[in-house]
């Protein structure tokens, strides 16, 4: 009965969606006030009957009714409730569902939340992302039915949840992550009304800003959390995989950076207006294109759960529709709205397009490396596999490049600077940044890497410019730092959060050491000065599983430093194998142990890894999500309403980006 | 010549040399990065190049897995029923490698027709096959029943 009431709540909230997208664009085309202002109560119902049918599809989880395919495929009777619970989306159906819902609350969040907007571009906008909702709701409606019964032969027991997925982490991380993904779609329905109406203003950079900033945020702080999952889920010790599906999540982050930077110039400056425009319509693509390359099974991954060729042509023309038809709209509308406004090279507005230029061409390269297999493929030149080191070889130089102006980019100014006064203001920092980076190296290891020496001289290159500008900012003084912007917080956090996570990144690869041995009960190794004693494997059993533990005494210099106990589990429902490493965790190092397969006498393949500021990375990830949503306190996105004209700050000091 | 063309010049000529750097940084990246999938009976037919990257993924022959008493040095066959190529790999396998279930290796052939692997790749899940697998069996007519490709 609740699985009928779901489905029943489901196609209600697809015709709302389809009223939302039909009769505000009507008002909007005809001039009728009524039908616009029927929108926000639309997109309030639309989230109404998307969380009732949510709702329904948990309340058949946690019940175990096996009667619904779903439950049945995905959940057991031994699962504990919270993975009953997160089973809700550790599917393709319940995933779609929980994007569907997450759509609709962005919607509704527009509705209550933007009272400052004019009714027309209100209407516009939640026209837009209800036509989104149309298509999202129709797929799952038509081809992905979350609440389909196995009629009459119900199961006594469900197939169980990969164990991959049963994980705290994996709670959270697919709501979080799909809130950045489908946050885009708020830009991009704020793009597509800009070029609707043919206006694109400085008020339409900032009603917009603030819903990019918190998308982008949450995607950051997702794509932290499944790589962390990664990192001590998958049993590898590895963090960042290139993997397709972890593309498919990280190109819209690049998008979405670079689309960040650009609206700043568009709000401060009135430039690059097209430009925005064109990289909030990129932005929510790749996240499409991400849904598609993950649904539709053409690339292989532990997230792809459905290979159904029905899907990922649906996908396909739904992309295609969206792609194809605001690229139209942007190719008749775009000309009529773009700027005129003039700036210097040595300005903020060029290094602020360098950063969007460095952020394009990464995400092309990153959407090449992934689409280059089925490219191939659906050429017949044969099965290629681009791997990580093609990644990293064309990400990190990238990267590096964008470093030395990241760090002149808060102390510069808008529409014309001086490279005097850049010296000035900057050697200081670069001078202290080159010295404390390369000097530093010398603690580090007996040899002296240079990768890790200019990875903090970059750091340090970032943090000190950014001091110096917070010394300006607040007139060298201390209470001058409650003067500050919100947003001006923001920027300084997230830039804090990228130096943290070259560190991170770099350190935790350079000077990592790893080493996979067999041992057996009572041997000891040592790897990096710690010693690790195996003192026993032994039988434990969980709620749903029973496990080989193997047991280490890890110490250093005689002293006991942690007991950790890696274990290797038989689920038994599926039957299927699962690594559970044992990580001793701390800023400066994590010590990482995992178990491999018994092979033999007694003894076990086990792996030893030593990862020193591994948890930067994923730290300076959570400043850089910190930071974007600190940036939506700020006062002038709440402003009362203000009418749509174009109040371009020029040459203003004031403000941050 | 007139400033403003003066500076779209300049903007052009930024976005053609940083495109060329990022053009050449791809084509660096990918030429000895990317490897192509071979069926064991084209690397028994000698189709295979030998010293370079490459991924050969089939059926772990049953019966065939030995291992090395003091390292984690693992010896298998890999087979789509009408070729069978030994893999020698040293570390630890993934959890749902076993004998009778498909798997990809990625290494390098040496001259004795060896696949000297550095990653092997096997399905994750119970009713998962790697689709290259599948294809492979598929191709040689031998395709194990209820072996689809994927879930």
């Amino acid at each position: 009965m609740i699985a009928e009431i779901g489905h029943f709540a489901l196609i209600l909230a697809l015709c709302v969606a389809l009223l939302l997208a039909l009769v505000p664009a009507w008002g909007c085309l005809v001039g009728n006030q009524r039908a616009m202002g029927m929108a926000p109560s639309l997109a309030v119902g639309l989230l109404l009957f998307s969380l009732i049918a949510f709702a329904c599809l948990a309340t058949v989880f946690l019940q175990d009714d096996f009667s619904v395919a779903l439950v049945a495929n995905n959940s057991n009777t031994l699962l504990p409730d919270a993975y009953k619970f997160s089973a809700v989306w550790g599917n393709h159906e319940g995933s779609l569902l929980l994007w569907v819902l997450i759509l609709a609350g962005w919607t509704a969040a527009v509705a209550v939340f933007s009272a400052q907007l004019p009714l027309i571009v209100l209407a516009r906008v939640l026209a837009v992302m209800g036509a989104i909702s149309v298509g999202f709701l129709s797929f799952s409606i038509f081809t992905s039915n979350p609440f389909s019964r196995l009629l009459p032969n119900t199961p006594m027991e469900g197939m169980d949840l990969n164990p991959l997925l049963q994980d705290p982490g994996l709670i959270i991380h697919p709501p979080i992550l799909y809130m950045g993904y489908v946050g885009f779609s708020v830009a991009f329905a704020f793009a597509i009304a800009a070029l609707w109406g043919g206006r694109l203003d400085a008020a339409w950079a900032r009603w917009s800003r603030p819903w990019t900033n918190v998308a982008w945020a949450f995607l950051t702080l997702g794509i932290m959390l499944g790589s962390w999952w990664a990192y001590y889920e998958l049993g590898w010790g590895g963090w960042w995989f290139w993997d397709p599906v972890e593309n498919a999540s990280f190109m819209p982050w690049l998008a979405g950076t670079a689309l960040v930077h650009s609206l700043a110039v568009t709000e401060k400056r009135g430039l690059f207006k097209s430009w925005t425009v064109l990289l909030a319509l990129f932005a929510f693509s790749l996240s499409l294109l991400g849904t598609f390359l993950v649904r539709s099974g053409v690339l292989t991954s532990v997230h792809a759960f459905a290979t159904d060729p029905a899907r990922g042509l649906f996908i396909l023309v739904f992309l295609a529709i969206v792609v194809g038809g605001s690229l139209v709209l942007f190719a008749l509308r775009a000309p009529a709205v773009s700027s005129r406004v003039r700036f210097e090279w040595l300005s903020r507005d060029t290094l602020l397009l360098f950063n969007n230029v460095v952020f394009l061409v990464a995400t092309i390269t990153v959407l090449f490396g992934t689409l280059f297999p089925l490219i191939m493929d659906a050429f017949g030149q044969g099965k290629y596999s681009v791997g990580p080191p093609y990644f990293n070889t064309v990400f990190v130089p990238l990267m590096a490049l964008l470093v030395p102006f990241m760090g002149i980019g808060p102390i510069s100014r808008w529409k014309r600077d001086t490279a005097r006064r850049w010296q000035a203001e900057l050697l200081l920092p670069a001078l202290v940044a080159l010295i404390c980076g390369l000097t530093l190296p010398l603690f580090g290891g007996e040899d002296y890497n240079v990768w890790v020496a200019i990875a903090l001289v970059m750091a340090f290159w970032l943090t000190f410019g950014l001091l110096r500008d917070l010394w300006h900012r607040c007139g060298a003084k201390l209470s001058g730092l409650r003067r500050l912007s919100p947003s001006y917080w923001g920027m300084v956090l997230a830039h804090l959060g990228f130096a943290a996570a070259i560190i991170g990144v770099v350190l935790a690869s350079q000077y990592s050491e790893e080493r996979d041995l067999r041992m057996e009960a009572g041997q000891s190794e040592t790897l990096a000065g710690y010693r690790f004693q195996l003192l026993e494997v032994a039988r434990v059993r969980g709620p749903n599983y029973v496990a080989d533990e193997a047991r280490f005494e890890v110490s250093r210099d005689g002293k006991l430093i942690a007991r950790l106990a890696p274990q290797k589990r038989h689920y038994l429902a599926g039957g299927s194998m699962m690594t559970e490493a044992a990580i001793d965790a701390g800023l400066w190092r994590d010590i990482y142990v995992a178990m491999g397969e018994a092979v033999g006498e007694g003894g076990w393949a086990i792996r030893l890894h030593y990862k020193p500021m591994v948890r930067w990375m994923w730290l300076g990830a959570i400043l850089m999500g910190a930071g974007g949503l600190l940036t939506v306190a700020d006062r002038r996105y709440r402003g009362r309403k203000q009418p749509a004209s174009d109040t371009v700050e020029a040459g203003a000091h004031a403000g941050a980006a | 010549m007139h400033p403003v063309r003066k500076r779209r010049l300049m903007i052009v000529l930024f976005i053609v040399l940083f495109s060329s750097v990022a053009v050449g940084l791809v084509v660096y990246g990918l030429s000895g990065n990317i490897n192509l999938f071979y069926p064991p009976a084209e690397v028994v037919a000698g189709k295979a190049p030998v010293g370079q990257s490459i991924r050969v993924g089939g059926m772990v022959v049953d019966g065939s897995i030995q291992r090395a008493s003091d390292s984690l040095r693992v010896a298998f066959e890999l087979t789509d029923y009408s070729g069978t190529v030994p893999v020698v790999y040293e570390g630890i396998l993934p959890d749902l490698f076993d004998e009778g279930q498909g798997a990809v290796a990625a290494g390098q052939l040496d001259a004795n027709g060896v696949l000297q692997a550095t990653e092997i790749l096997a399905k994750h899940d119970e009713n998962y096959m790697p689709p290259e697998v599948a294809e492979a069996l598929e191709a040689s007519g031998k395709a194990p029943p209820g072996a689809g490709s994927g879930s």
